[in-house]
């Protein structure tokens, strides 16, 4: 196990700063040595950028690995997204001698070169695997006795042969994170579908893209959830900002306030929700303020 | 000038040589039928899989964007078939050949000039300021040399021609 650095990536520092800022509370109160990724760019994103042409995809992705390598630290990444792109770019990288060499020819342009020595981790896959429920249990300062919906998101277990978590049917560990904080984690039918953002189908086809968010947000409601937590700011802002979106297009209206996993962990650890961006990034979670609100009282 | 037939060929067998996979094909429908987006648009994965490598057709067929590549087809695909491999590999191939959403590019250009698809803007700005973070993140949103490096290696891998050449 190496020390790491932070990958923020574009959502998060550009859209979501709570996220950013709970996970760096996280991270210090757990005692993990992260440092900022200095002068890191979009990962870039799989959706399109791998879509239009994989040499750019893989030459960008290697360029912010290698500011990890230069550190010599794991890269550590909030983002399924992020993590998607980093991890199968390093693989890659590892793997595909010729890959590497036609990534360095580019890179050898701007004076880098990528070695292929470095881990790319997700947050969650992190905690579970180098923490584990117990010890973040440990870390806990106030139970949260919440009823939550956990939506893993497509890349943070697919392709299962690539990521090595284990079967993406019925997974546990991102659920195990959140009963580690006194919540409850709902079954729910279609757990592990899709949030409809994925593969620039939300930028070219927002229509089409909230159908199936409507579909998801639809099987969170009947399981009487008080929050969804997520592990991707881009499922993030597809299961709150779509809430909206669905609203104006189809007058359905939920309620539902969403969460980062960085963001509900903050809270359990003792941070005020304001410290961890919850009161401001999506409307909805007014009301999830007034649920904790009410469980201070009693 | 290119032969326009020759450019056709010299595209059919990159369309063939990306979809070789797709010959394993038993036409099941196991792909289709765990789609979270063939349940709500027209995207029919089983049938994309059976034209893949016949012409040059599919370049044109509007469900290639419809995937949000989420692998549960590839997941669950007896044969084991690269399917969304072989999807983003023809994607490529249809963008070369000028196919791009509008939206699409915005993104693309959003990449070119700042670094990222989603840049940063006043409301976040300040925002990040109001909850105690630094005004700009420690991305090539602040490190203007970092920000060149994304430029060169851009125009070097072709991307910026890419998306240019295809401004319409
Ligand atoms: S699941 Fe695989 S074998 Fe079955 S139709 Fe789809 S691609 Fe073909
Ligand atoms: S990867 Fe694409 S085609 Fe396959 S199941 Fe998911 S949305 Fe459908």
């Amino acid at each position: 196990m190496k020390e790491l650095s932070l990958f923020l990536g574009c959502l998060v520092p550009n859209r979501y700063p709570g996220i950013e800022l709970a996970t760096k509370l996280c991270l210090a109160k757990l005692d993990i040595d992260c440092t900022d990724l200095a002068g890191a760019s979009c990962c870039p994103a799989p959706g399109v950028f791998r879509s239009f042409d994989r040499t750019t995809w893989l030459t960008l992705a290697s360029r912010n690995i290698v500011l990890s390598e230069q550190m010599n630290r794991d890269m550590l990444t909030i983002c399924n997204g992020c993590f998607s792109t980093l991890a199968d770019a390093n693989r890659s990288i590892k793997e595909d001698k010729d890959s590497k060499e036609d990534v360095n020819r580019h890179l050898e342009k701007i004076g880098k070169e990528i070695k292929g020595d470095i881990d790319v981790r997700h947050i969650i896959e992190y905690l579970y695997e180098e923490y584990g429920p117990e010890k973040i249990s440990s870390y806990v300062e106030r139970q949260l006795d919440i009823r939550v919906a956990v939506h893993y998101g497509c890349h943070l277990i697919k392709p299962t042969k690539e990521r090595g978590l284990g079967n993406f049917e019925r997974p546990g560990f991102f659920d195990e994170l959140v009963t580690a904080l006194g919540a409850t984690s709902v079954e729910y039918p279609d757990k592990m579908a899709c949030c409809g953002a994925g593969g620039g189908v939300r930028s070219s086809m927002k229509d089409k893209s909230l159908k199936m968010t409507e579909a998801k947000l639809s099987r969170i409601k009947e399981a009487e959830v008080d929050c969804i937590v997520n592990s991707c700011p881009f499922c993030h802002m597809q299961l709150g900002e779509g809430q909206s979106e669905i609203k104006e297009q189809m007058q359905i209206e939920y309620d539902i306030p969403v969460l980062h996993y960085t963001q509900l962990l903050g809270l359990a650890l003792g941070f005020p929700a304001e410290m961890l961006g919850i009161d401001t990034n999506i409307e909805k979670n007014r009301k999830f303020m007034d649920i904790l609100d009410a469980g201070m009282e009693c | 000038m290119t032969d326009k037939n020759t450019g056709e060929t010299e595209t059919m067998e990159r369309i063939q040589n990306a979809s070789i996979d797709a010959l394993r094909c038993i036409q099941c429908g196991v792909c289709s039928g765990s789609c979270p987006s063939g349940r709500h648009t027209t995207l029919n994965i089983r049938k994309l899989v059976k034209i893949a490598g016949k012409n040059t057709d599919i370049l044109n067929n509007k469900e290639l964007w419809m995937c949000t590549t989420c692998y549960n087809c590839q997941e669950r695909c007896p044969r084991d078939i690269g399917i969304v491999d072989i999807l983003l590999d023809i994607r490529a191939i249809s963008v070369q050949n000028g196919n791009i959403h509008p939206e699409h590019r915005i993104v693309c250009e959003m990449l070119l000039e700042y670094g990222h698809a989603v840049p940063i803007n006043e409301h976040t700005r300040a925002n990040r300021v109001n909850i105690g973070l630094e005004e700009l993140p420690e991305t090539v949103h602040k490190y203007e040399d970092g920000l060149e490096e994304v430029k060169s290696l851009l125009a070097s891998c072709g991307f910026r021609k890419l998306i240019e050449q295809n401004e319409s």
